[in-house]
């Protein structure tokens, strides 16, 4: 069977051409569009030749270059006293997540004013609720999956009255969010990596920095590995943030091999006790195979000793839509996902398509990015998250 | 995960296949399906719903015709009219009569803004013109940088703040924008791009900014760039950027993953004006201008054709292409070929993903999980043999088979199983390829020897021929398509991006 779909695939594909090819050429007559001239395209291997700095080498196997923390890195020996003086609040506490969201929420009007000025539920009152779920990006099957259970629990329970229909649906969907472990594991003793996936532009490097600098403020000694090698600049963007944090910082050649930056990190945590290595990756697309591939590469070796690989985060952009869910489902199957990271939740966007996430793949929200600032990364709060669903 | 639309309507048209015009029950019904498939490929709420009703105007009254299959039809309307609200036509660039030609991009945080610019500039550049890129994001960490290293890559010029400036994060974009034209002037550029910061609607601050750096460029074209995958906020996005700068078009980003792109007809509809151009991958070279008709069965998830077709075009070529087909359906295929078309197909990515482009594949076929590491052991198995073997596979014998197991580290039942398929495959292709002729030539002898003859003349079936090249993969495709899909329940295959 599978072999008879391949072929048939195979004289498809080779139909398509044949005959398709036609089409094409016909069609790009008729286009604007100057002809294609595919410049033979390839990663920029050949930019990073120009680019490499003098004395980094670029076979893959290459030492990555190491930077040291510019202020003075906490030695072993007196890591306990820095640790200690650290736990004290240095900074002012983070907004909440409330905070945040109303003031995002504020420029635009909720849908759910007119719900709760009706007098009665009635069809429309349905149809408003879908309708808030469908452009929270919640998604049509778990929309309609929500209403159907609120409608049960609605004739059990006699609810009456918008207001506390709105509840009862309120009080369903956190119901689905508690009890996840949303904590980020850390384990003492070895260096744990913890390594940052997702599409590209959702802001994982972004996100790289803002968790190093706190981890840093909690007093553990911070490894930022910047993993993108092929972002032009995205080392330079990390390296940045490494400077403010006051981290330890580990690149590689630009265009260099992703999984040897994570391998000198973890190299060089464990030899200088460094707790945490955050490992930033170049975004990828999840339907590009060899990338995905190159990925689970990563993956592997991240978990090698002496590391111990404690969190795989998908980083998500809050304006996702349906598509979220495809991601999530193909970087777990590549890396195991352990949690997901909500960025960008500051915007007009609601992020419901993590709802669609925690309950068809149980991966639940760790994080929220709730502003560019450097507090502004979160921790995620089911209850606060669902209420501004629905503001 | 999504079900295409043509899949949704089987059900639908199944009862209907005596009548020939639709009933109000009936369109309603198939409107919410078109609804659903919408709100999957994350199309606007708002904008489903005057979509819908366009459609339901479209399709009161039509006559359908008992000829064809009523769910194509409908297919084809609603097809029609997303093509027709996207814009019907690829936009046109014209170009300042007293140069340069400034163009201002803007979007969110992470759309692609800096790579498109860089994109921008290239196809620029491929149209003749002298492109000078001004780097007006002084917000992200290394934003310059990153825009100065893509222009390297195609030879383009870089304007912005002092280094110092950048460095020490207190540039002024406004300043930036201001100075660029001149610099362009200056330089003989005639084209200007600015990439600026990314930036919320709702952020009021920056927002203001934005709009000045626009009033003091005074830009042709504004661009908004808007990622693919995009959901439901589109709208309020579209709608903050294009009050704020009065936006000219549109570019959609990351087309190159499997989002359904929904967002695109959700911003056209808000803002109305076209979407320009599309970003299709990675390179720099995977840019161009925007087809609307592709993305109109994209989001009805009528699979890519023509998409698919240039994928292809890249992994093979076209005469190979239609060698090979020649003799796959001749029966002159060997193991050997196969070998080869397996490992132009795996470089088209994933067969999943090939199968998802391919309109009208049956449902049965697209969720028959194929396992790429399946195609690994098949090609361990052929590698396994030796040159005699692969053009002669019933050589092989039980003490062949023992080595051929051994060498690929499988058992000789799933070699002797590969073998056996193989011959099976060939015999199937054989007749197909026999198929072709047989309704205007009779017997398959016949063929043969018609097909010696036919070279350079056109045969009975009288499809298309090209400068004397028999286009018997045409032919045949869709014969083999046809009568492959007519063992199945539900059959037809449709091959709605070839009717365009």
């Amino acid at each position: 069977m599978q072999l008879a779909v391949i072929a048939l695939l195979a004289v498809l594909v080779l139909g398509l051409v044949a005959a398709g090819a036609v089409v094409v050429r016909h069609r790009r007559k008729l286009a604007v569009a100057a002809p294609r001239r595919p410049v033979r395209p390839e990663r920029p291997i050949t930019a990073a030749t120009q680019m490499a700095q003098p004395g980094s080498v670029l076979s893959p196997s290459a030492p990555a270059e190491v930077f040291p923390p510019s202020a003075a890195g906490p030695e072993s020996s007196d890591r306990v006293e820095f640790a200690v003086e650290a736990f004290e609040p240095v900074v002012a506490p983070p907004p909440s997540f409330r905070d945040r969201l109303s003031k995002a929420r504020a420029a635009i009007a909720g849908p759910f004013r007119a719900i709760l000025v009706r007098p009665s539920i009635d069809g429309q009152t349905w149809e408003e609720l879908e309708e808030a779920l469908i452009k929270a990006d919640v998604g049509v099957e778990l929309t309609r999956e929500l209403l159907d259970t609120l409608r049960q629990r609605a004739k059990v329970a006699a609810i009456t009255e918008p207001e506390a229909l709105l509840q009862a649906l309120k009080d369903e969907l956190k119901a689905r969010l508690a009890g996840a472990d949303r904590s980020l594991c850390f384990e003492a003793g070895t260096p744990n990596v913890w390594l940052f996936v997702g599409v590209n532009g959702v802001g994982k490097t972004t996100t790289v920095g803002k968790v190093g600098f706190h981890q840093a403020q909690q007093g553990r000694s911070v490894l930022m590995a910047a993993g993108d090698t092929f972002r032009a600049a995205a080392a330079e963007q990390l390296q940045a943030w490494a400077e403010r944090a006051g981290t330890d910082f580990v690149r590689g050649a630009e265009g260099g091999d992703p999984s040897s930056v994570v391998f000198d990190s973890v190299q060089r945590a464990a030899a200088r006790g460094i707790d945490l290595v955050l490992a930033d990756t170049a975004g990828r697309l999840h339907t590009k195979s060899n990338l995905m591939d190159e990925l689970a590469k990563v993956r592997r070796v991240a978990a090698k000793e002496p590391g111990r690989l404690s969190e795989v985060l998908l980083v998500l952009d809050a304006v996702t839509g349906q598509n979220g869910l495809v991601q999530a489902q193909q970087f777990t199957e590549a890396t195991e996902l352990t949690g997901v990271v909500l960025t960008k939740l500051d915007g007009s966007a609601k992020g419901g398509i993590v709802l669609a996430i925690e309950a068809r793949l149980g991966i639940p929200v760790k994080l929220v990015g709730l502003g560019e600032g450097i507090n502004d990364l979160v921790g995620f709060d089911p209850d606060e998250f669902v209420d501004a669903l629905f503001d | 995960m999504f079900e295409a639309l043509s899949d949704r309507f089987e059900g639908i048209f199944g009862r209907l296949r005596n009548r020939g015009r639709l009933t109000e029950g009936d369109i309603d019904e198939v409107l919410r399906e078109i609804r659903v498939a919408l709100l999957e490929a994350d199309v606007n709420l708002r904008v489903v719903r005057s979509f819908q009703d366009r459609v339901r105007e479209a399709l009161v009254g039509e006559e359908l015709s008992r000829a064809l299959n009523p769910a194509q039809q409908v297919i084809k309307t609603v097809h029609q009219e997303l093509v027709n609200t996207l814009g019907g036509e690829t936009m046109r660039i014209t170009f300042a009569s007293r140069p340069p030609t400034v163009v201002l991009m803007a979007g969110l945080q992470g759309s692609g803004k800096t790579t498109t610019s860089a994109k921008l500039a290239r196809w620029f550049k491929s149209q003749g013109r002298n492109p000078l890129l001004v780097a007006a994001d002084l917000q992200r960490p290394a934003a310059v940088e990153q825009l100065r290293t893509l222009a390297r890559q195609i030879d383009i010029p870089v304007f912005s703040a002092p280094d110092e400036v950048i460095r020490s994060g207190t540039g002024d974009p406004v300043e930036v924008a201001r100075q660029c034209v001149a610099e362009a002037l200056r330089l003989g550029r005639d084209v200007v791009i600015i990439d600026t910061a990314g930036r919320l609607g709702i952020d009021a601050e920056l927002m203001a900014q934005v709009g000045q750096i626009s009033e003091v460029s005074q830009p042709h074209y504004t661009f908004l760039v808007v990622d693919a995958m995009t959901g439901q906020d589109a709208v309020n996005v579209a709608e903050a950027f294009h009050a704020t700068l009065s936006l000219d078009g549109v570019v959609l980003t990351k087309l190159d993953g499997d989002a359904r792109g929904g967002a695109a007809l959700s911003v056209k509809e808000v803002v109305g004006k076209p979407i320009a151009f599309a970003s299709t991958g990675e390179k720099l070279a995977d840019f161009d201008l925007f087809h609307p008709d592709r993305l109109a069965g994209r989001i009805l998830g009528m699979g890519d054709v023509l998409t698919l077709i240039e994928k292809a075009e890249q992994v093979y070529e076209q005469s190979e292409a239609q060698d090979a087909a020649q003799a796959l359906l001749e029966g002159r295929f060997t193991l050997e070929d196969f070998l080869q078309q397996m490992q132009q197909l795996k470089k088209m990515g994933p067969l999943s993903g090939i199968l998802g482009m391919m309109p009208g594949v049956p449902k049965e076929v697209r969720d028959a999980q194929i396992d790429d590491g399946h195609l690994a052991r098949i090609e361990a198995i052929i590698r396994s043999m030796t040159t005699a073997e692969r053009t002669d596979p019933a050589m092989i014998d039980a003490s062949r088979r023992g080595r051929i197991a051994k060498g690929s580290g499988t058992n000789p039942q799933e070699v002797q199983g590969l073998v056996s398929q193989f011959n099976e495959m060939q015999r199937l292709m054989k007749r197909f390829g026999g198929f072709g002729s047989k309704r205007t030539k009779g017997s398959r002898k016949d063929r043969k020897n018609d097909q010696k003859k036919a070279k350079g003349t056109s045969r009975g079936g009288g499809r298309v021929t090209t400068k004397g090249v028999v286009a018997v993969p045409k032919i045949n495709l869709e014969e083999l398509a046809e009568k492959e899909m007519a063992k199945r329940p539900g059959g037809g295959l449709k091959l709605p991006g070839l009717n365009l």
